[in-house]
């Protein structure tokens, strides 16, 4: 008889389950037809509920931004802010799987903004960061000093054995971040005809210390890295120059051959939560601030070990006038 | 492709006993030969008839657009609108009801009924374990987090034993099911982790749902195979006697198989769960809640300070759920009217009441000042260590790559794709036979006709390499236990614990030591497979009969003698399943280490993740590492078939 009572028990609890799938997708859907089962088909509705749900996508200013907002609608309006790991482009298909409302900081996409803002309307253009970002090629600054020329891109051939390493086939190696970082690289060195390979670091961790031990022990590095970021305060680098930006030329990204465009950064939302987020959105619309304010939250996190939200609330408590008037009334 | 039988690539197979045949020449003359035709033809015919990779291959491009038909389709196609949305709802819905539940419950609620639930199943031993396992995830500071990995991993169980159980009954006891079904399964346990989540993505988008389903697939196959071989084991007297009373088929299933395979069952709800367990941390890359996105972020951060707490909290989970499943399933019913079955009820219900009022009154958040934080001297020490052996483990790394894996390399990527099929061909004929040689060539070619020839030469290099690490340290170790029982016992908790860590974990301390390379992922590689190596030989050595080690014994042979004449090759089936086991265990980590650095395969998964312009590659890479995974499968499975799951726990 146990057994009949364990397959009792658990079509109970199959049904209770089923039950509450039900109510999960009553709760999505604006009736009971099944005309538009996906879509919105996130699992708790995040504004009317008080919940946030923040993309973090994986660098440090990135987290700085993200620990500040949190923090701000978590102290000052009372929401409940959840953190999600996830690429930069994973979050945005998070806007259409309603796993994700804000993006705090964008680094261009024009081709996402292209397919989830204006083809599916999914997701919605919230302003500025008022962070200016750019992505370069770097060398630390003794190699600079010792050979002028090599932050000319055409002289880079010239150097690429000094850039060697176990990882790199015999080229030079020229040392890239996460894997789902923007990039241009493989096009850059095809464009170029540099004699380079991209070695995948992994993660802004393994660029930050190969760019220490670079300095450290004067170890060549030719290295992808972005502005604003804390590491220009403590390694001195200096960027090589790839053929200027023009307006433009990153448009086909197997043709690409040009450096980075400065970007101005931006934050992106589900379009339902600036349907539906009230002040919360509010808040994420009107936040913007410098990239030193940035730097100095993303150098507690990183360097002091503080948590994200400790190097917020240590900003916030330090700054009242600059996020006053981010706070909707 | 006839060729005699080779063994080319010297280093992946272990050698095969001579065959006692009636040929005149010594057994080393046929592999001998194979080996130098194999090398010749490679000396001449280096760098023709190369297939390089190309990141816009028309195939990929091909998913891409079968990716944007799903998406501009979702809301549309009637496949999605009456079932796949449908299955995505109520799966996210599951997941959501047992997350209210456990955080409804609060932390007095979930330990307290950890508790109840151990004293049920095994008395108060078990009933402590659990209420400190499942403490321990609030005094580490990740209560909401571990909640939410449990209510995942209970969720995928939850299906996974609604399918599997009736499923495992059924190809118990039919034949042609269990025929059909052998091959589908074999497949999912050779299948890497990160194979699954990109058809994931694709059907039932990021979030909750995706990575239960994905977690669900990966738990599923033990529940069915353990499920199929205890119905299968139950002897044939009782069922006979039930059916001549005149049972129906119903209740002989009800009332003689169930109840006797009963002990057996309970094993494949625990290999479940703790498949389970070691999913949902991968599941994180698609945006599963838990304890895998600490793990994540840590290794994105390259921060062990994150990191460490989320792995001992899954360990500690893995090993309440274990303990408490272990104990239902060993625990026979107690006989009627005994007094431990009226004790243990009465127990229980006490518990569960205590529970309830201290979990009404008590907040549902776990106090703050009962966490332990540890990340800052944990990091310390990282870097300390870091710094410190710096030049060793540069050197180390560097060493082992110049040697090993990049001649390898360049061996396979400028060697003529039919050479490297012609081998692949010859060595499995040599170790399987024909019909595994065939499937082990079809998988290989199908790599390249899916464009990714090169990428899988690459992680074909790395998997090597780890195999060869992981077989040379299980099998010393192996020996080593099998004759020392002082060394047994020591090493013995230390493989209980590394096989219940997530794979993930092992990538921290080899990221931390050797940066983000390809001998990072083969160092963490080597950790993850060496486990179940080194209980495979030890096992074999252990079993070989007694009687025949008397008798080598007595007519005069060394120690060594013992172990290489005698030992060694009358464990010869366990030491090719040791090998077997290793590698595709070898093949899931190095592709989880395109992550880290890996290259290969592995990497161009990740990519397809991060970058949507790479989903098609991606998604093939996924397809490939598959074909992969079979293809060694088949060479290393030697003279013997499949005898048992990848986690091999019972034998």
């Amino acid at each position: 008889m146990r057994i009949g009572r364990r397959l009792s028990l658990l079509a109970g609890v199959l049904t209770l389950g089923l039950a509450a799938a039900g109510c999960g997708g009553a709760k999505v859907e604006t009736g009971t037809s099944s005309a538009q089962p996906s879509g919105s088909a996130g699992s708790s509705a995040p504004a009317s509920g008080g919940t946030v749900k923040i993309a973090i996508n994986g660098w440090a200013g990135y987290e700085a931004s993200a620990g500040v907002i949190a923090y701000l609608l978590e102290s000052k309006l009372g929401y409940k802010v959840e953190k999600k790991e996830l690429a930069e482009q994973v979050s945005w298909e998070g806007f259409e799987s309603g796993d994700v409302d804000v993006i705090v900081e964008n680094w261009g996409h024009d081709d996402l903004k292209k397919t989830f803002i204006e083809e599916k309307k999914v997701a919605v253009d919230a302003g500025s960061t008022g962070n200016k970002g750019v992505i370069g090629w770097y060398v630390p600054k003794w190699m600079a000093d010792e050979h002028p020329d090599i932050t000319d891109y055409k002289s880079l051939n010239k150097y690429a054995s000094l850039f060697k390493t176990s990882e790199s086939d015999g080229k030079g190696q020229l040392l890239f971040g996460d894997p789902s970082y923007v990039s241009n690289e493989e096009a850059l060195i095809k464009n170029l005809k540099l004699d380079y390979k991209v070695v995948v670091g992994g993660s802004e961790a393994a660029l930050i210390e190969s760019a220490t031990q670079a300095q450290k022990q004067k170890k060549p590095l030719l290295f992808y890295f972005w502005d604003p970021h804390w590491l220009f305060s403590q390694v001195e680098l200096v960027r090589v120059n790839l053929p200027p930006y023009t307006e433009g030329c990153d448009a086909d990204p197997k043709k690409v051959a040009c450096d980075y465009a400065e970007l101005d950064l931006d934050k992106i939302v589900s379009k339902r939560f600036a349907d539906t987020g009230g002040k919360a959105y509010e808040l994420v619309k009107n936040f913007s601030w410098t990239n030193e304010a940035q730097n100095t939250v993303a150098n507690d996190i990183t360097n002091k070990g503080m948590s994200p939200e400790d190097a917020a609330k240590k900003w916030v408590e330090a700054n009242p006038s600059v996020w006053a008037s981010w706070i909707p009334r | 492709m006839t060729s005699p039988p080779a063994s080319a690539s010297p280093a992946h197979v272990a050698p095969p006993a001579p065959r006692s045949r009636t040929a005149p020449l010594p057994p080393w003359v046929a592999p001998l030969a194979g080996v130098t035709v194999a090398v010749a033809a490679y000396l001449v015919f280096r760098g023709t008839a190369l297939l390089p990779h190309d990141d816009d291959a028309a195939q990929f491009g091909a998913v891409n657009d079968v990716r944007d038909w799903v998406d501009a389709n979702r809301n549309e196609s009637p496949i999605f609108l009456f079932f796949v949305n449908y299955v995505r709802l109520s799966v996210g819905g599951l997941y959501d009801a047992f997350n209210l539940v456990l955080h409804g419950l609060g932390w007095a609620g979930v330990v307290g009924s950890a508790g109840a639930l151990g004293w049920l199943a095994g008395g108060w031993r078990i009933a402590l374990v659990a209420v400190l396992g499942s403490g321990s995830l609030g005094v580490l500071g990740l209560w909401e987090a571990g909640v939410d990995t449990l209510a995942l991993v209970l969720a995928a169980v939850l299906l996974s034993l609604l399918v599997g159980l009736p499923l495992g009954v059924w190809a118990g006891r039919s034949v042609r099911l269990r025929r059909l079904l052998t091959p589908v399964l074999d497949v999912m346990q050779i299948m890497p982790t990160f194979a699954y989540l990109s058809p994931m993505v694709l059907f039932f988008q990021i979030g909750n749902a995706s990575a239960t389903i994905a977690t669900m697939i990966y738990a599923i196959p033990p529940a069915i195979r353990i499920t199929a071989l205890a119905i299968e084991q139950v002897p044939a007297t009782p069922v006979e006697a039930s059916t001549a009373l005149g049972a129906t088929r119903w209740q002989t299933l009800r009332k003689v198989h169930i109840p006797l395979a009963r002990a057996t069952i309970g094993l494949a709800v625990n290999q479940t769960v703790m498949m389970a367990l070691s999913m949902v941390v991968i599941a994180a890359l698609i945006a599963a809640p838990g304890l895998g996105s600490d793990i994540i972020r840590g290794l994105s951060r390259a921060n062990v300070g994150i990191m460490l707490p989320a792995g001992i909290a899954i360990v500690a989970m893995a090993v309440v759920l274990d303990r408490i499943t272990m104990a239902a399933a060993a625990r026979g019913p107690a006989p009627a009217g005994s007094f431990s079955s009226r004790l243990r009820p009465a127990v229980t219900s006490v518990i569960l009441l205590v529970t309830g009022v201290a979990a009404w009154l008590l907040p549902a958040e776990f106090p703050q000042e009962w966490v332990l934080r540890f990340a800052e001297p944990v990091n310390e020490a990282v870097n300390w260590a870091k710094f410190s052996w710096y030049g060793v483990t540069e050197a180390v790394r560097n060493a082992a790559t110049e040697t090993f894996l990049n001649p390898l390399q360049t061996v396979l990527t400028t060697a003529p794709w039919w050479l490297v099929a012609a081998v692949v061909l010859a060595v499995a004929w040599r170790t399987g036979g024909p019909r595994p040689a065939v499937t082990a060539v079809g998988c290989l070619l199908a790599t390249a006709l899916l464009g990714l020839w090169q990428h899988t030469m690459e992680t074909l290099t790395t998997v090597l390499v780890g195999v060869v690490l992981a077989l040379a340290v299980g099998l010393v170790s192996g020996i080593a236990a099998a004759r020392s029982p002082r060394f047994a016992s020591v090493q013995r908790p230390l493989l209980d614990a590394a096989q219940t860590m997530p794979a993930f974990v092992y990538l921290l301390p080899a990221l931390a030591l050797f940066g983000a390379t390809r001998f990072t992922a083969i160092f963490a590689s080597v950790i993850y497979a060496v486990p179940p190596v080194v209980r495979l030989v030890e096992d074999g050595i252990r079993n070989v009969s007694p009687v025949v080690v008397e008798a080598a014994r007595s007519s005069g042979s060394t120690d060594r003698q013992l172990l290489w004449k005698v030992q060694l090759p009358m464990a010869r089936r366990a030491i090719l399943l040791a090998a077997n086991q290793g590698i595709v265990m070898t093949l899931a980590m190095v592709v989880v280490g395109g992550l880290v650095g890996a290259g290969g395969l592995g990497y161009d998964v990740v990519s397809g993740f991060s970058q949507r312009t790479d989903f098609g590659m991606g998604f093939t890479a996924g397809v490939a590492t598959v074909l992969l995974g079979i293809m060694l499968d088949r060479i290393t499975q030697g003279a013997d078939g499949r005898p048992s799951p990848r986690k091999k726990r019972f034998a």
